[in-house]
């Protein structure tokens, strides 16, 4: 199981989502389905509306290197989910 | 006795300011978890509706039906087909009527709910109008980038509807969105016109009279325009006010002729002339301005307000009021005779709404 760790942003919109959350995937999409599945809507959030790809400023670190949706996972990767801008 | 409800719409979240009597207001926010709120509404079944827009997780619609007190928030169909070349990235306009929710959009697109904002499905991306092949380049938008600004339903006829594309033109449809024609007769623009010089002005906002369908208004980036014919021609009435440009404005809730607007330096800053912070009235429909500034900072009061940062109620003595890009919130119930500071130090103001409930 790979372990997610997820930006507190997204708290807010998901009734009792953790900030940590174990998923059985084998790519970054595959993880993001995963937890779509679980919260539904989740993945409109971290992924384009209607395209294959992760929004501009979400990031996803897999065992601290960044990565896209088809970065593979493996049984114990820890992926960092990370929203990321600065600024006011 | 009747409450009135002000949504606040802004950079950080939304605010409600109520009040019993329009002179003592209580503020509640910021709400929708502190998102950037470009437009807020109250909706038939007095739902309160907010588009809103993070970089960070995209685009979406919060409603709350108990005034704000508990908030849901949905994306469910608000998004192009994944093999087009239209990419959602912003909602930027809600209109409610017929029982439905409209929801405009950039890139350009009109998005419909029947079921109080929990899904949307697309109505139309205006397809076949005039500017259609070149609006929804970045490049060729002006700055906001807000896509289908404004959405004015007919209030008689579900298929009839007005809106918005910025920097490009007013279009009405009169079959559900299958067709659209523009709306700019009579307008100027100060740039080179496009291939079909039909379109490509820059409206900024429509404020149609509540009691006759004949007459609207307009600001528009060069001028202030009447319509006398439903909006299908336009006459000009910038004659008397400081600058031809501006956002905000609004009708009189019970006077064809009376309309109210907010001239704004139309260089980089955009903000009111000469630091002191004026609205301009006309009561002869346009045809002479007077200029409205008692209660109102006077002097070092460099403010702006965007489009949909003014509103009119329907209360008999009714009220008007507008919210700063400074984070002010001005309200007047002598139509403009005299304004009172209701709300001060929130963030950037985008939009201000008013409901008047029972």
């Amino acid at each position: 199981m790979a372990d997610v760790h997820l930006p507190s942003v997204l708290r807010p919109l998901f009734t009792d989502l953790p900030r940590h959350v174990d998923v059985d995937a084998s790519t970054v999409g595959d993880a993001i389905a995963r937890l779509d599945e679980q919260w539904p809507g989740i993945r409109d959030r971290l992924c384009e509306a209607g395209r294959p790809e992760l929004r501009r400023h979400i990031h996803v670190y897999v065992d601290g290197e960044r990565g896209d949706l088809d970065t593979a996972v493996a049984e114990r990767s820890r992926l960092d989910v990370i929203a990321a801008i600065s600024g006011g | 006795m009747a409450k009135t409800v002000l949504l606040i719409g802004t950079r950080k979240g939304l605010f409600l300011a109520e009040s019993g009597d329009r002179r003592d207001w209580n503020l509640r926010g910021p709400l929708c978890d502190g998102w950037p709120i470009y437009h807020a509404i109250i909706g038939e079944d007095g739902t309160l509706y907010a588009a809103a827009a993070s970089e960070w997780l995209g685009s979406g619609i919060w409603r709350s039906s108990d005034l704000g007190e508990t908030w849901e928030f949905s994306s469910e169909g608000l998004g192009y087909e994944e093999s087009g070349d239209l990419k959602l990235n912003k909602v930027s306009s809600l209109a409610s009527a017929h029982g439905k929710l409209y929801v405009g959009a950039e890139s350009v697109g009109l998005f419909e709910s029947s079921d109080g904002g929990k899904t949307f499905s697309l109505l139309s991306t205006l397809d076949g109008a005039p500017g259609r092949e070149v609006w929804n380049d970045p490049a060729m938008q002006p700055p906001g980038h807000l896509g289908l600004s404004a959405i004015i339903p007919d209030a008689e006829d579900e298929k009839k509807m007005r809106v918005i594309v910025q920097g490009n033109s007013i279009f009405d449809t009169d079959d559900g969105g299958k067709t659209w024609a523009p709306r700019n007769k009579g307008l100027r623009r100060d740039w080179p016109p496009p291939p079909n010089e039909e379109v490509g002005f820059c409206v900024h906002k429509l404020a149609p009279s509540p009691v006759d369908k004949s007459r609207w208004f307009q600001q528009n980036h060069v001028g202030t325009w009447r319509s006398d014919d439903g909006g299908m021609t336009w006459n000009e009435i910038t004659e008397g006010l400081p600058s031809e440009f501006g956002f905000a404005c609004a009708a009189h809730a019970h006077d064809r002729d009376t309309f109210f607007t907010i001239p704004l330096d139309p260089g980089h800053g955009r903000v009111m002339h000469d630091g002191k912070a004026s609205v301009y009235r006309t009561r002869d429909a346009g045809s002479s301005w007077d200029r409205l500034g008692n209660g109102l900072p006077q002097a070092d009061a460099h403010l702006g307000v965007l489009r949909e940062g003014m509103v009119a109620d329907r209360q008999d003595d009714f009220g008007l009021y507008f919210g700063t890009s400074t984070g002010q919130v001005f309200a007047s119930t002598n139509e403009g005779d005299s304004w009172d500071e209701i709300a001060t130090y929130l963030p950037s103001i985008s939009s201000v709404k008013v409901a008047t409930l029972d």
